[in-house]
């Protein structure tokens, strides 16, 4: 959301965007992933493994980033925009859990248990090498556009491993940060990171996400999630089109 | 090798909420100071970030960041937050080594380290 928001309205250089976004980014899902932590819901061995992936595919986005042409970040940011919204708005299927628990799960000792009401509900984890393969891709993403790809994160661990959804969203936030974190020495480095846009950005972000949670308890979610999902997709059509007439 | 103790584990997920928690407050107060001060200094200057000029070395590498923090320069002290709010993450997988190597979970400090490596080529050797 950020670095449309900048590129689109503030006409600000899309690597500028990607940098303060990327600093944003890593300030609200260490602030949140503290909460959710404490509370026990966050697997911190499934997060811990699978930022293995992340993290190599973050380097690799980052070093994309800095080499391909700011129009083909555009239109990669504008199509990731639409089909994240078309992911949000579909009801999310209920999979049955037919296969049996993956042997790395075991190995790797992934499974796992979380708080529901006053007992502790225990979980198993599948398909753990096409949810660490996903994983490689969502860091990626997160590398060469600056953003969380938490979405990504949550399919993968949610849809691919089964993992319960309480405990793929925790723990998804959990890698945000270290993800983050992997692309931003990139950034440093290469200077997309201006100290001048990236303060306003990450402060504001900041008291937003404090704020939000306090609003978004009392709101309607269902004509709040269609009004959002246009909103990208709007953005993400936009994106495209300022992308190929070259006015990225 | 032991299996991995639930309640240790319980106490690493309070460590690393803590740590996370201060990086995060530490890191969004040098910030807003610098951001005091830079808007002090530069708040009527209109700037332009519509094109893209890489920063300039200083703020490219964590000694030059330092340098200019130190030597009160306010967007040297917002590159220092920004620098801090990094290093969260970070701090957060090394305190995540050091708490599986207590549990002797020996695996998991491997993989830990994995990641740390990752991040420490990424900040030290590029940067």
């Amino acid at each position: 959301m950020i670095v449309p928001l900048l590129t689109l309205v503030f006409g600000v250089d899309i690597r500028y965007a990607i940098g303060a976004s990327l600093v944003s980014v890593i300030a609200t899902s260490s602030g949140a992933a503290a909460a959710y932590v404490r509370e026990g819901y966050t697997n911190i061995r499934i997060g811990m493994f699978l930022e293995i992936a992340t993290t190599l595919g973050a380097l690799l986005g980052a070093f994309l980033a800095a080499r391909i042409s700011t129009g083909a970040i555009g239109i990669i940011f504008g199509l990731m925009l639409i089909y994240s919204a078309w992911l949000s708005s579909r009801p999310r299927p209920a999979i049955p859990i037919t296969d049996t628990p993956d042997p790395w799960s075991e190995r790797l000792r992934l499974n796992g248990s979380y708080p529901q009401g006053e007992t502790l509900q225990a979980y198993q984890v599948h398909r753990v090498p096409a949810g660490f393969g996903l994983m490689i891709g969502a860091g990626t993403l997160s590398g060469l556009l600056g953003i969380g790809s938490g979405a990504m994160k949550v399919l993968a661990m949610d849809q691919i491993m089964k993992i319960p959804f309480k405990v793929s969203t925790t723990t998804s936030n959990f890698m945000i940060g270290v993800t983050a974190a992997a692309s931003a020495g990139v950034y440093l480095k290469r200077g997309f990171i201006d100290p001048g846009l990236a303060m306003p950005v990450m402060l504001g972000v900041l008291t937003g996400s404090m704020l939000g949670a306090r609003v978004l308890l009392k709101s309607p979610t269902k004509r709040l999630r269609l009004v959002f999902g246009l909103v990208i997709v709007v953005m993400g059509i936009e994106m495209i089109f300022n992308a190929l007439t070259g006015r990225l | 090798m032991k299996p991995p103790d639930s309640y240790s584990d319980y106490k690493l997920e309070q460590w690393i909420g803590n740590l996370l928690r201060i990086g995060v407050f530490l890191a969004a107060a040098v910030v807003l100071i610098g951001g005091v001060m830079f808007l002090a200094q530069h708040g009527s200057e209109h700037p332009d970030y519509n094109s893209f000029h890489a920063q300039t070395n200083a703020f490219r590498s964590v000694t030059g960041v330092v340098k200019d923090a130190a030597a009160h320069d306010s967007r040297g002290i917002i590159q220092l937050g920004l620098l801090l709010l990094i290093f969260t993450p970070i701090a957060r997988v090394i305190f995540s080594a050091m708490g599986f190597a207590v549990e002797r979970d020996y695996l998991y400090v491997a993989i830990t380290l994995v990641v740390l490596g990752v991040l420490l080529y990424s900040l030290l050797k590029l940067s």
